[in-house]
Parts: C-alpha cells; sequence; structure tokens
C-alpha cells in the first residue's frame, strides 16, 4: 500500500505542475476565440481529491478473469468509489454489445476494455473520453513506448485509454522435439523452413507450426514484423489500406511455400483440435506465439510440461536489431457518455498504472505487462517456469518487448478487416491454395468496403 | 345460456335490428373480445409489427461509418440482387431444403405411421426416443454434432482408424452442407412425427375398418387412405420446414467455431445478414438482406401451398 500511495503523490505533484502549463496554454487558446472543440486544461488535483471522496458507482465491462481482485485494491485505495464489474462477453461479443448500448445511448460502461486494434474504430464514433486532462503529463513515461503509442489517437495528440496488456511476439517451441530431430532454434524465418523440412521429414505426422486460417490478428502481427504497415487512417476521412505490398506478398509466399509443401499444417486456432494438436505433438512449436502464449500453453498442454522453450521470434534478416511485433494486447477506455469521468478516468490509470494492481494482473491473471515498472520488478521478471524447464520466459518476453517497432496503425473498422481477411487470405490458407493472390482480392475488398462506408482511400 | 336464446329467434325481423344497430348485448361480447384479445394485439404490434415497419424503414437508408446518414431509396435491395454473397446464400438454402426437407419428412412420416399401425415394440418409448433431439437446444445440438464430426477425435474418426480407413472429413467444404442437413434433420424429425401422428390420431377409426373389409393390407390402408387423410397437416410440416431451411443460422453459426474456413460469414442468408449487421456495421443493408429473405420464404411456401392444392383438386 504504502508504494501505492508514493506512487499516486509523484504522479500528483508531476500533475499539479502540468496544471500550470496546460492553463496557460488555455489562456492563450480562449483568446483566439475557440473552434468549439472541448477543453483539454487538465482537471485540477483539487476537483481529482473532490471526485474520488464522492461516493461513485462505476461500471466497468471486461473479460478479464478474476479482475475483482484488483478492482477490490482500488477500492480499499478509493472506499469512496465503488466499482461494478460486468463481462458482457469476450472479445467480438463484448464490442457487439457496446455498440448497441452507444447507438442506443444508455447502458454503455462507464470504463471498458478494447483490444489495442479496435481502439480506433471506437475513436471513429467520438465515443472515447481524450484521458489528456485527467492523467498526469508524464504518464506515458512508465509505458513501454510501442505501447502507448497504440492508445493514442492518429495525430498523437490524444490519448484514447490506458493500456493493460500487450503481446510481444517470440516463438514456444518442444525442446525434444527439436533436439530429436536434430535442429537447432531457428534465428531467421529461412532457418525455420528448413527446420521445417527436417522435423517433418524426421516424424511425418508432425509440423514444425501450425498456420491457421482463422487468426488474421497473428498474420497481422506477422506483418508488422515483416516491416508491411497495412492500416492507416487519418483520424478523419481519409484511411491507407495496403495489405497488398511486396512485405505482406514476400509473407504471404514464405507461407504458401511451407503449406503446399505440407510442412506445416493449417487447422484453425482455439479450436478443439488445435489444442489437441499442441498437446499431442503434432506441432513441434507455436510460431510465431505472442507473450500471454506461455502460461496459455502451461494449461492447454499440461502432459507436455518441461518440454517446452520460449525464444525469439525468427528474423527476416539475419545479422540486424532483432525486430519483433505484437499480436494482441488490451487497455482500458472511459466512455465519452460516462457521467463521473474523473473517477472513472482515475480508475482506468490506477487499475493498469499502480505497481500493486499492475504486478498482480501480471502473476495472477498472467496478462503481460506494459508498465516499464512491472516489467523490470524481480517479483516478475525472475520467475522460473517449470513448464519451460526452469527458463526465465517472463525476461524473454520483457526483452522482445523491447524490439517491437512503434509505428504500426489500424482502421477504424478491423472487424471488418480481419473478417475479409479471413474470407480471402485465411481461405487460401486453409485451402492450402494462393495466399498471395488471396492479398489482392483482401485489398479489393477492404478498398470497396472502405468507399462504400464514405472514406477516401489513400 | 342467454347466447344460446337469442340466437333462436323464430320469426326472423332483420331489418328493425339493422337500424337499431347491434343490440347491446353483441356490443358488450365486442368490448369483451376486444379487451380480450387486448394483450395479444399488443404484444403482436410491439414485438412484431412495429419492428417490422422499422427495420422497413431502416433499409431504405445508408448510414456510412464516415458521411452519415442518406435516404437511398432502394438501393439496398438493387444492390442485394446483385450481390453474389446473397445469392450464393440464397441458392444454398434452396439445395438444403430439396434434399433435406423431403428426406426429413420422409422419415417423419414413416414414423408416424409405424407408430400409428402399432406394429412396434416399445411404442411410448419410441416416440419418445425419436421426439427428445427436438427438446434439445439447437446450439447444443450443434455443439455435440460438431464434436461428433471432429476430424482428429470424434467417435467416426476414431472408429475410421481402428478399420484402417481415412477419417471422413464431415467438416470439409465438399461435407460441411450434409453434415448440416443431418443436423437439422436430427433436430426436426421427432417434432414432425408428432404433428403427423397427431393428425393420424385424429383419422375416423370407421374408415380404416372399412378398409380391413375390403381386403385392404396395412400398406395399403397408410398409402390409400392414412396419407391422403393427413394432407393437411403433411403441407403444414412441409411450409414449417421450408421457413426454417432459408432461416437456417444456429447450427452453421456454431460450425463456424470449429470450421472457420468452410462456413463463411455468407454460408446462410440469415448469417450474412447478422454478420453484415455486427461485422460490417451495415444494419440498413441487413434490413434490407432480410426483407428480400422474408419474400423469399413467402414465394416459395406459397407456391408449394398452391401447387398442393392443385394437386388435391385434380385428385378429386
Amino acid at each position: 500500500m504504502s508504494r501505492t500511495t508514493t506512487t499516486w503523490r509523484r504522479k500528483a505533484t508531476g500533475l499539479t505542475a502540468g496544471i500550470a502549463v496546460a492553463a496557460l496554454a488555455l489562456t492563450a487558446c480562449s483568446s483566439g476565440g475557440g473552434g468549439g472543440e472541448a477543453t483539454t486544461a487538465a482537471v485540477s488535483q483539487a476537483d481529482i481529491d473532490k471526485a474520488m471522496q464522492t461516493p461513485t458507482t462505476l461500471t466497468f465491462w471486461t473479460w478479464v478473469p478474476d479482475i475483482q481482485k484488483e478492482v477490490d485494491l482500488f477500492e480499499k485505495a478509493y472506499p469512496k468509489i465503488k466499482v461494478e464489474v460486468v463481462n458482457v462477453g469476450q472479445g467480438a461479443d463484448h464490442y457487439k454489445k457496446m455498440r448497441s448500448a452507444l447507438q442506443s445511448g444508455k447502458g454503455a460502461p462507464d470504463v471498458t476494455q478494447i483490444e489495442f486494434q479496435h481502439v480506433q474504430s471506437f475513436a471513429l464514433g467520438d465515443n472515447l473520453l481524450d484521458l489528456t486532462p485527467y492523467i498526469p503529463a508524464d504518464t506515458k513515461d512508465d509505458y513501454v513506448p510501442w505501447v502507448w503509442q497504440q492508445v493514442l489517437s492518429t495525430d498523437g495528440s490524444k490519448i484514447w485509454s490506458i493500456p493493460q496488456d500487450s503481446g510481444p511476439m517470440g516463438i514456444l517451441y518442444r525442446d525434444d522435439m527439436f533436439k530429436a530431430a536434430g535442429v537447432e532454434v531457428p534465428t531467421t524465418w529461412d532457418d525455420f523452413a528448413t527446420a521445417a523440412e527436417t522435423i517433418h521429414a524426421a516424424n511425418p505426422s508432425t509440423y514444425i507450426t501450425n498456420m491457421p486460417g482463422n487468426d488474421m490478428g497473428q498474420f497481422t502481427g506477422m506483418m508488422w514484423q515483416i516491416g508491411a504497415r497495412p492500416f492507416g487512417w487519418d483520424g478523419d476521412k481519409t484511411v491507407t489500406i495496403d495489405v497488398n505490398s511486396d512485405k505482406a506478398q514476400q509473407l504471404a509466399q514464405y507461407w504458401q511455400d511451407l503449406i503446399q509443401k505440407d510442412l506445416v499444417s493449417t487447422d484453425p486456432d482455439f479450436t478443439d483440435t488445435w489444442y489437441q494438436g499442441l498437446a499431442n505433438g503434432k506441432y513441434a512449436s507455436w510460431s510465431p506465439a505472442a507473450a500471454w502464449g506461455p502460461v496459455f500453453l502451461q494449461g492447454t498442454a499440461e502432459s507436455t510440461s518441461g518440454l517446452w522453450r520460449a525464444a525469439q521470434v525468427p528474423q527476416w534478416e539475419s545479422g540486424g536489431d532483432p525486430v519483433s511485433a505484437n499480436w494482441g494486447g488490451s487497455s482500458d477506455a472511459v466512455l465519452k457518455s460516462t457521467k463521473n469521468p474523473i473517477a472513472a478516468a482515475q480508475f482506468a490509470l490506477w487499475l493498469n498504472h499502480d505497481p500493486s494492481s499492475t504486478l498482480m494482473m501480471a502473476n495472477e491473471q498472467f496478462l503481460f505487462p506494459t508498465t516499464n515498472d512491472t516489467l523490470e520488478n524481480p517479483e516478475f521478471a525472475d520467475q522460473k517456469s517449470e513448464f519451460y524447464g526452469g527458463q526465465e520466459v517472463n525476461k524473454l518476453f520483457a526483452e522482445i518487448s523491447t524490439t517491437v517497432p512503434e509505428d504500426f496503425g489500424w482502421l477504424p473498422f478491423m472487424d471488418y478487416a480481419y473478417s475479409a481477411g479471413q474470407e480471402t487470405v485465411g481461405k487460401a490458407i486453409a485451402d492450402k491454395g494462393d495466399v498471395v493472390g488471396a492479398l489482392k482480392a483482401w485489398q479489393d475488398d477492404l478498398v470497396s468496403y472502405a468507399k462504400q462506408q464514405g472514406f477516401t482511400v489513400k | 345460456m342467454t347466447t344460446a336464446d337469442v340466437r333462436l329467434p323464430e320469426k326472423p325481423s332483420p331489418a328493425p335490428s339493422l337500424r337499431r344497430g347491434p343490440s347491446r348485448l353483441r356490443r358488450r361480447e365486442n368490448t369483451a373480445a376486444w379487451v380480450l384479445i387486448a394483450p395479444f394485439v399488443l404484444v403482436f404490434l410491439l414485438f412484431l409489427v412495429v419492428p417490422i415497419v422499422y427495420s422497413g424503414y431502416l433499409s431504405l437508408f445508408r448510414e456510412q461509418l464516415v458521411g452519415g446518414n442518406t435516404f437511398v431509396g432502394l438501393e439496398n435491395y438493387t444492390r442485394a440482387l446483385t450481390d453474389p454473397s446473397f445469392l450464393s446464400g440464397v441458392a444454398r438454402m434452396a439445395v438444403f431444403l430439396v434434399i433435406q426437407v423431403p428426406v426429413m419428412l420422409g422419415l417423419s412420416l414413416v414414423f408416424a405411421l409405424l407408430l400409428d399401425a402399432g406394429v412396434l415394440y416399445l411404442q411410448r418409448f419410441i416416440r419418445l426416443g425419436i421426439f427428445i433431439p427436438y427438446a434439445v437446444p439447437s446450439v447444443i445440438a450443434a455443439l455435440m454434432w460438431g464434436y461428433l464430426y471432429g476430424g482428429d477425435f470424434g467417435p467416426f474418426a476414431q472408429l475410421a482408424e481402428k478399420l484402417g480407413a481415412p477419417a471422413p472429413q464431415f467438416l470439409s467444404a465438399d461435407w460441411m452442407l450434409f453434415s448440416l442437413m443431418n443436423i437439422v434433420s436430427w433436430e426436426f424429425i421427432g417434432y414432425n412425427m408428432i404433428i403427423l401422428y397427431a393428425a393420424l390420431r385424429s383419422v375416423p377409426r370407421e374408415l380404416f375398418d372399412a378398409a380391413a373389409v375390403d381386403g385392404a393390407g396395412t400398406v395399403r390402408t397408410a398409402w390409400s387412405i392414412k396419407i391422403p387423410a393427413i394432407r393437411p397437416a403433411i403441407l403444414l410440416t412441409v411450409i414449417f420446414s421450408v421457413i426454417g431451411s432459408f432461416q437456417l443460422f444456429n447450427e452453421p453459426s456454431i460450425l463456424r467455431n470449429i470450421a472457420p474456413n468452410v462456413i463463411g460469414v455468407d454460408y446462410t442468408p440469415n448469417l450474412y445478414a447478422y454478420n453484415l449487421a455486427f461485422i460490417n456495421r451495415d444494419s440498413n443493408y441487413a434490413a434490407a438482406i432480410a426483407f428480400i429473405l422474408g419474400i423469399v420464404i413467402m414465394i416459395v411456401s406459397y407456391t408449394v401451398q398452391l401447387s398442393a392444392q392443385r394437386k388435391e383438386r385434380a385428385a378429386r
């Protein structure tokens, strides 16, 4: 608890300094007549204190299991604020309910979980509260830089949400199977392809990994890594769609070759077939996996405990600085419709910023941390995992997290983008067909959708 | 019994009563009728008519993610009629209808006749056994069959492995439609059987005695007396099944989780409308699709009914 209060004070002082600056900026602005934009002046510490002392009930929609534990910590720190945790479903179901509530203008929560790729799609409808005035100006220094990028408005001027967890990519592999086939851990994707051949030759019923046709999140993560920048939005009416770039084609060609040579399987992921494949050694690795993968796998393939290891994701170019990417990860946003913006913003921040809460999320819910403080915390980083033969998996992924490029943007309609991707690229993967050609179909599909929705496509 | 008294006028005097309008009693009866059906009418208006009118209204607009809401008249409808996703879904359901409905209703009818003829042992047990799948929610049924169909661990796959045969690919693109037909048949054979069986029970028994006297056997009685006698009930089940086929949603939606690349977003028209509304965020177009689907269903149902009536007239 003492740690909690110190951090809060540190932030609080930072905040007051920030207020002075912002106040100056505001006076400068107001003389100019203002264009009807909402004020971005920082909320004063006195207002925050007052709000946090006023009995308030906040509603929080999230699908993080057992998050009540962290919420309890918050309620202990701020006894006047009650937080009602509601789980309306995971992922797509959650967003459907959000959209319905926002559209009807009734029943929307104060604070809600939103995955990184969907932040902009909720920003589009002007649904999110800009948190800039509500949180200390130096908050961003406490977060991993690429993660912080994910929660900003496209021009970087607004803060849409507070990062909760992330998914830097690595690989998880079966050490015993790699050794039995005489394969070194591949450091480049070329090595990976060679290893794929060796492993499949050693035992024709095993594959080095599985490439699902239903996981555009993973595919997008790989585009992120290879250097493709398929999506973009200017925050207004112009979108950038470039899923058929040279880099994306290189990626598609690579996997198409492995798939057509029958060196990787193409089972849909997060299905029973896939769980079985992980547990019974059909797949010798999960490549690429994300930082939330290690613990997930532990639950799925319990019987293979001790046989798994984690490693850096293979590189496209040997020799240079390693480049990873992100797959998954989410944040907590405050909806504009909230009646208690100050308390809601403080809650979203505290939950994902206070060390007691973030460490608990990392160690109990296994959400991969987004704050530097927790990533470096020995209680998290130094954990040795039995499932991974005593390896310090958290430390490895914390290192990987520093190699994720920052400049990856999204479309304001990622749910459609992923759905269309699955119908084109995903289907080509599952049918062991023309994955490269499918990129063009995906591109055309997205462009025509964007135009239909009134966007200008760049 | 006042009503009976009133309706027994021996001396008809229509003219004066007309002039006076409906009697007080009649008026009171009308009021009572309205009061009694009011709850139904209210619910009917609120949950059926209003939503239908509202979605009809919605279908005439186009709301874009950027650019706002504009009235576009019938544009969504013309778009649907040239939309390969929608048309292929309707075509797929037509194939489904042509194959699945006859098989399912054929089996329902056979079971109903067998039960009615009393030639089976353990009558009640069998009747209940065939009916029970209908009591299983379709979501659960689809989950269960999804497990049974599993290519790596399902019982059929394991059996095939024991026999040294390749596992049947129930969830592949080629088999999926038939796998779905099987699930739907399993769910609804019992339901249709009960409707037909109930109809059979109400056929006057004297007809059977007469047929027996004329020397007709069980099969002959079934073919020439029972089936013609329950023709209205059969027609009812056909029309229910037509409607059900075009509205197929739950089963493909669940199987989509395990075969995401086989069952696409547009596999059935209903699934397509759902995805249009929630993934594409295009509820206007989804409303138009739903309307056209409704019209297709009406046309097909009406055609079925009309052809059945014509056949009946021809038979006379």
